[in-house]
């Protein structure tokens, strides 16, 4: 690997595209690239998140009753998973700069892990989801297949709280998808770091798709306290 | 002359980016910008012409006020599917993506946009979505008009919303993807010494329209996918019986599709810029207000939805919000239209046909426009909602501004994407025909909308038959005007004149090069040293021109043949 990087260095890189200039212009054309796709998705999860701030605002306390069906410690530990996948991230960019070939692929490792673990706990909150009947639908409390009553704080309608687990399947669902695809994406930049492709010369790959695995952990550290925490302090209190 | 020097064609050699290689897999796997534009500019096309056919069932259903052509079921699928067809398969994409796609990196001294592969990756994600469109379509249709209010979407339409949505959220993203190439194109591979205000205002005009692309389609595109969803599960968030609102589709359908729009318009306004300019063989004048009131439209564009919602039951206070800030979108509009005028004035001014659009284009946008202000005024909105005034209105933005343009644009660069000039008296003669029918057209429905014929109808009361002859005959006589360049550009590829480098001498970097291009687009990489539409003498331009164009026929003598 080191003799092939001393080559790299004096024709040009076998990874610089035709239609660059340099290594440079590509790196900056890759990283904007990925900043303005970020800024697409940004605006896609913006249109569920107008819908739950609207609703959020016309049925606060069917929200809140809602809420407090979900697992906040099981969102929680999610929370902390992802925390923590986005350090083991940021440590693989910095590996990959400096050229650390073993921590690189060990701290990309480790994300990938940490973003399935993640996964699994969502598979299991919905399957609780599933078993409480909560997905929206006919056997949803209160329609007419399940005459069974959601838990209420006072004053609040249990038709609402159907929007509620509406905007939570579509929001953290997106959220998964975006999850898979990101466990792929590094799949990919862990195969060919594998094979050695990475080093203080281009690293952009690895860079950019760190990028979006900070996006895609930012979305749930807003999704965690709409979804998960807001309103709980009334199951006691009232 | 020093612009001239400064960087000087080499010969032009024979090969050139349609033969640098054969085979249907060159084109289908091509990663050329430029190929990938002429496989845009086919399937747009042919989106185009299949829209049309819609539009001409529409016409001629309405040339009866009786509804004895089409059914009124029929009639509620065939405007929709004109409408879908239209806006999402031909107007969004036609100017940028074909164009757009062919000239921005020429334009700016690049070699290709900066993500070849994304680039062609967008055309099979549009060629995608208009299959599935257009199965939907053909399979059964859609009635809820190109709008898909719910919860009429959602709940009560019995036809193929949800495939029709899919391949709808499906070629989004394709637009997506080039706004994405073309902003980061901007951004990083300018040529040395082409500043931001070197550039060419075509390319301001697609940037301001990347930005539309990239925040408003995501939007389309999640709104689309709840719809469905809503759809297929019978319940949502749109939903009434628990509490959802419809008005929030309305309110995110058109965040998106108001500054749709502007992704419609802008790339057209930078085609004229370009032609005004460049026909009147003068600086444009005040560039850098041009330039940027591409970006407040784009910026502005973001804030005026609510003007769809007048009648929706919307706020009050929120339409009147809506309605000044539709009032202040005119103000950088009629910046570019006076900065046109001004350029005119003096200029020395030559009538090729794409001037012809282009003048056509100030003209008819003019007039789009200021009706554009009687429906952004609330009391004068709520009196002609969902009449033709409102159809004839938007149709002279997107038909007579957007179309005109485009076709402008089209026979502008033609010589340089096909390598052969188009016949100009034909050229001429189709553009007259174009700008006379289209006005036959929509002329006579404003006044029809204006005392009340309603839109979306298939019959009405007789005495709005004659608007809708004279509107069903100028729609004819508008179909044959974009026949007449359909065949003679094809007809020109094969046995048009040859094209010189630079046949309307002039300073842009895309005529610096042979035409057609090479694959690489310049042989030697371009180094900026003049500004935008720095025209030298007539003189001496003439002598560059001639003198470039003999090198050019020295270089064609041995083929000979035609």
């Amino acid at each position: 690997m080191a003799e092939t990087a001393i080559v790299e260095h004096e024709v040009h890189h076998p990874a610089l595209q035709h239609h660059f200039e340099n290594l440079e212009q590509q790196r900056e054309a890759g990283t904007l690239g990925m900043w303005v796709f970020l800024v697409t998705e940004m605006m896609f999860f913006g249109g569920m998140f107008m819908a739950y701030t609207l609703y959020r605002y016309k049925y606060g306390l069917a929200f809140a009753s809602a809420s407090n069906h979900l697992s906040w410690k099981l969102g929680a530990f999610n929370t902390a998973v992802l925390i923590i996948s986005s350090f083991t991230m940021a440590f693989a960019v910095y590996n990959a700069q400096i050229g650390k070939q073993r921590r690189l692929i060990v701290s990309l490792a480790i994300t990938i892990l940490l973003g399935l673990t993640f996964l699994g706990v969502k598979a299991v909150e919905y399957h609780d989801k599933y078993e409480d009947h909560l997905i929206p639908g006919r056997l949803f409390p209160g329609n007419p297949f399940n005459p069974s009553t959601i838990h209420l704080l006072p004053g609040a309608s249990a038709q609402n709280t159907e929007i509620f687990y509406w905007l939570y399947f579509a929001m953290t669902g997106m959220h998964a998808l975006h999850m898979v695809i990101g466990v792929g994406l590094l799949s990919v930049i862990l195969f060919f770091s594998v094979r050695g492709r990475y080093g203080p010369e281009y690293h952009n790959p690895v860079e950019v798709s760190g990028l979006y695995w900070h996006f895609v952990d930012l979305i749930w550290i807003f999704l965690f306290p709409l979804l998960y925490l807001l309103g709980r302090h009334m199951e006691h209190g009232g | 002359m020093r612009a001239i020097e400064a960087f000087e064609p080499p010969l032009p050699s024979k090969v050139n980016y349609i033969n640098a290689q054969y085979g249907l897999k060159s084109w289908l796997l091509t990663k050329d910008h430029k190929r990938i534009a002429l496989l845009y500019l086919g399937s747009v096309t042919l989106f185009f012409f299949f829209g049309g056919i819609y539009a001409m069932l529409i016409r001629i259903e309405l040339l009866t006020p009786r509804g004895d052509f089409l059914s009124s079921a029929t009639y509620n699928k065939v405007f929709t599917q004109h409408g879908i067809l239209m806006i999402f398969f031909f107007l969004i994409p036609a100017i940028p993506a074909t164009l757009g796609n062919f000239l921005v990196p020429m334009m700016i001294g690049a070699k290709d946009l900066a993500f070849p592969r994304i680039n062609l990756l967008s055309w099979y994600i549009y060629l995608v979505g208009g299959t599935i469109t257009i199965y939907a379509l053909l399979a059964g249709g859609v009635d809820t008009g190109w709008t898909f209010y719910a919860p009429y979407s959602t709940t009560f339409s019995n036809s193929y919303v949800v495939l029709t949505g899919v391949g709808i959220f499906i070629s989004g993203f394709s637009s997506i993807l080039t706004g994405l190439n073309f902003i980061v194109t901007i951004h990083t591979m300018r040529a040395p010494g082409m500043t931001w205000f070197r550039l060419p205002l075509f390319i301001w005009s697609h940037y301001a329209t990347s930005l539309i692309m990239i925040l408003g389609t995501p939007v389309i595109a999640i709104t689309i996918l709840l719809l469905a969803f809503e759809r297929l599960a019978h319940i949502g968030i749109f939903d009434p019986a628990i509490g959802g609102d419809p008005v929030l589709f309305q309110h995110l359908f058109w965040f998106y599709s108001h500054p749709a729009v502007y992704i419609m318009i802008l790339p057209g306004m930078g085609v004229v810029s370009e032609l005004i300019a460049n026909f009147s063989r003068k600086n444009i004048f005040g560039y850098k207000f041009v330039a940027f009131s591409s970006l407040a439209i784009a910026i502005f564009g973001f804030l005026v939805w609510g003007h769809h919602m007048f009648v929706s039951g919307q706020s009050v206070y929120a339409g009147m919000i809506f309605s000044f800030l539709s009032f202040a979108v005119a103000i950088p509009s009629a910046v570019k239209v006076f900065n046109w005028t001004a350029t005119l004035y003096k200029g020395s001014i030559s009538y090729d046909t794409p001037m012809l659009y282009a003048l056509g284009f100030i003209g008819l946008f003019l007039i789009g426009g200021m009706t554009g202000l009687f429906l952004a005024s609330i009391a004068i909105d709520v009196h002609v909602t969902d009449t033709y005034f409102v159809v004839a209105h938007f149709h002279y933005i997107m038909v007579g501004g957007t179309l005109l343009a485009y076709l402008g644009g089209l026979h502008y660069w033609w010589p340089k994407i096909s390598g052969r000039m188009y016949p100009e008296g034909w050229a001429r003669f189709a553009a007259l025909v174009v700008f006379v029918g289209f006005n036959l057209t929509f002329l006579p429905q404003f006044v029809a909308g204006y005392l009340g014929m309603p839109r979306r109808y298939h019959a009405y009361p007789p005495e709005f038959q004659v608007f809708n002859v004279l509107s069903s005959a100028g729609a004819s006589i508008l179909g044959t005007g974009t026949l007449i360049p359909l065949v003679y550009l094809i007809w020109s590829m094969r046995y048009g004149r040859h094209a010189e480098a630079n046949p309307w001498n002039l300073p842009g970097l895309e005529w610096r090069t042979q035409s057609p291009p090479p694959t690489e687009n310049f042989i030697v990489s371009p180094v900026v040293t003049w500004e935008a539409y720095e025209f030298a003498s007539p003189d001496e331009m003439e002598v560059v021109g001639t003198r470039h164009a003999a090198r050019f026929e020295d270089a064609e003598a041995p083929a000979g043949g035609d």
